[in-house]
């Protein structure tokens, strides 16, 4: 017990040093801008001294490491500065955004889990037959597929053809559930599209490790129904890699989650970022910036913390 | 006489076996990596000459309407401006297949250079370079790919640049395990006893048995760069006009999905079958290396 705590501990520590360093990323490509917010917000006719006082205003004429910690400190306090497009807050901006996000990325969860596990397990099952194969080449060729491409079936089929849901995703005051499946149907079909195939194939890979361990051909050995063995046996210890896969699958959505919601117009964060690199809105861009790299950087977290609890040689320690 | 003639046999004995190698080695391969295989060559001559093949100018308007379906005239139809879908898709292709090859090619080298670095390096420099790999990875590739432009604006060296960064971390990682693994066996522990140097044991050791591992790595990671390039240029931040990658031309005939525009459906299948080809390929080249996601 108290090496796993060590470890997870010491994972913890990786993981808040690896964040530090990618705010640093962020933070220096960022403001090597040629120009800089001064200039960007005055225009270029405005008098060196209104820059120059603007810039102070913002303390720009700080050196980069100032700047640095003060925007770090910022985001700690849960203040990242002003948004430039709109003059507000980035904090609200990002708070009346952030809440979409997560819904839709919830939703999916709650698709593609399932399914996906559904997929991998019974093609490690059957491995080797026709319907693994079969399986294992549709999700091969589904990892490899633009969102952009399946979006755009989907309203092609779905909104242009059969008419049976809107193009774009707008959700009214008081949605009937109808209304609300209805709009999230499209964008959550194309999300799980790749995650599904890739999180079946890393579960698929899990449990055929765990298939082909001495325990499982005892079980065979003393009589043991295949599906049983699976099911009782094989699953129990196949838990931790297979949540590990399911974790790293899911960071897929924050990429896949920027292109779809641009499609399916739905205002979300992710959208939001679209537009703040559009508009060069640096404080909004670097906050947006750095809320993907915090959700992705957990979800490896949890990956990494399952697959030590996973790990039977540790659990009795 | 007959000497002068030996060495000529032998190079043709050499040119047959490898033919025959090259034979078997197709044989081999399942009709799924075939097909895969037959894809990607196709891609990369498509690349290459295919805006030589192409009948018009890809920016010359050649028909009398927008969206047209196929016809005789134009192939594959028309754009939303009455462009040639076909000549635009030709010369869109070399965008991405070039862009996403050069960035692989230069993430792959440079990954697996880096590599070599840390593990004959002390452990000192292994660790500070495995712990910035550790950081640049930790940013998801698009997020990456947006600050970048929003910060230097989009342009084709940029597009470049931006996907080799993105995909060296991952490279690397592979790179290091397998260097690392290397650096134990017998033969390398040989070669250090006979005290050769590090660039040698490198080059010579360990490099050669890591190029199998890393050529399929590649293949994986031009798919990866693939997909990126495309979604920024569908998202407008890629390729700018009048230059078109393929995720371009889906973003500017997007208007005619309404009429399932040949315009809009052709290059978004023709990325599709570029990366599932590719895929299927390497999938059939090793079975047991699975892709472990995108890292």
């Amino acid at each position: 017990m108290k090496t796993t705590l060590v470890l997870i501990a010491r994972r913890l520590g990786t993981a808040v040093v690896t964040l530090l360093l990618v705010s640093v990323v962020v933070f220096t490509i960022s403001s090597l801008l040629p120009g800089d917010a001064a200039e960007e917000t005055l225009g270029r006719n405005a008098t060196p001294e209104a820059v120059a006082a603007l810039r102070t205003k913002l303390g720009l004429d700080q050196p980069a490491h100032l700047r640095y910690l003060h925007w770090l400190g910022g985001l700690l306090s849960g203040n990242p500065g002003q948004s430039m497009a709109n003059n507000l807050p980035v904090k609200d901006v990002i708070a009346s955004r952030l809440p979409k996000s997560l819904l839709l990325a919830g939703l999916t969860t709650i698709v593609s889990v399932p399914l996906a596990l559904l997929i991998g397990i019974l093609s490690a099952m059957y491995r080797g037959s026709m319907l693994d194969r079969v399986l294992s080449l549709v999700t091969l060729s589904m990892v490899a597929v633009p969102e952009f491409l399946v979006a755009t079936v989907a309203v092609l089929v779905f909104a242009v053809n059969l008419r049976w849901l809107p193009a774009l995703t707008i959700v009214p005051e008081n949605a009937t559930l109808g209304e609300f499946l209805s709009a999230y149907a499209m964008p959550v079909m194309t999300l799980c599209f790749v995650i599904v195939a890739q999180m079946a194939r890393m579960t698929r890979a899990a449990m055929i490790d765990q298939i082909g361990q001495p325990y499982v051909e005892m079980a065979i050995l003393k009589g043991v129904r295949p599906a049983r063995a699976v099911l009782t046996h094989v699953l129990p210890n196949a838990v931790g890699p297979i949540v590990n896969a399911v974790a790293l699958s899911l960071s897929y959505l924050l990429g896949g989650a920027i292109i779809v919601e641009t499609i399916f117009n739905y205002p979300g964060i992710a959208s939001l970022m679209v537009d703040a690199v559009t508009s060069r809105d640096m404080p909004l861009l670097q906050a947006c910036a750095m809320i993907f790299c915090l959700a992705y950087l957990l979800l490896v977290l949890v990956a990494d913390i399952c697959a030590i609890l996973g790990n039977p040689r540790l659990r009795n320690q | 006489m007959t000497q002068a003639a030996a060495p000529i046999a032998t190079d043709k004995a050499v040119a047959t076996s490898g033919l025959r190698r090259a034979g078997q080695f197709l044989m081999a391969l399942p009709l799924s990596g075939m097909i895969g295989l037959g894809i990607v060559v196709f891609w990369l001559l498509t690349a290459v000459f295919g805006p030589m093949l192409a009948p018009y100018a890809p920016g010359a308007i050649v028909a009398s309407d927008v969206f047209d379906p196929f016809s005789a005239r134009n192939l594959l139809g028309s754009d939303y401006l009455g462009r040639d879908v076909l000549s635009r898709l030709l010369h869109g292709a070399r965008y991405t297949v070039g862009l996403a090859f050069a960035a692989a090619l230069l993430a792959s080298i440079t990954g697996t250079g880096l590599a070599l670095t840390a593990a004959v390096s002390g452990r000192w420099i292994d660790e500070v370079m495995s712990r910035m790999m550790d950081a640049l990875i930790s940013i998801p590739s698009k997020i990456f790919a947006l600050v970048m432009v929003a910060a230097f604006g989009s342009s084709v060296p940029l597009l470049l640049l931006i996907a080799a960064i993105t995909y060296v971390p991952g490279a690397y990682r592979i790179a290091r395990s397998l260097a690392v693994n290397l650096n134990q066996m017998e033969y390398v522990q040989v070669a250090v006893a006979r005290g050769e140097g590090r660039v040698y044991i490198s080059c010579a050791e360990v490099l050669p048995n890591m190029i199998h591992p890393m050529l399929t790595d590649f293949g994986m990671r031009f798919v990866f760069a693939v997909l990126l390039l495309s979604g920024m240029s569908f998202l407008g931040l890629g390729v700018q006009p009048p230059d078109a990658d393929l995720g371009s031309l889906v973003r500017e005939n997007i208007s005619g999905l309404g009429e399932g525009a040949p315009a809009l459906i052709m290059p978004a299948i023709a990325i599709a079958t570029l990366t599932v080809g590719v895929n299927l390929f390497i999938d059939s080249l090793s079975r047991s290396r699975r892709t472990m996601g995108e890292v």
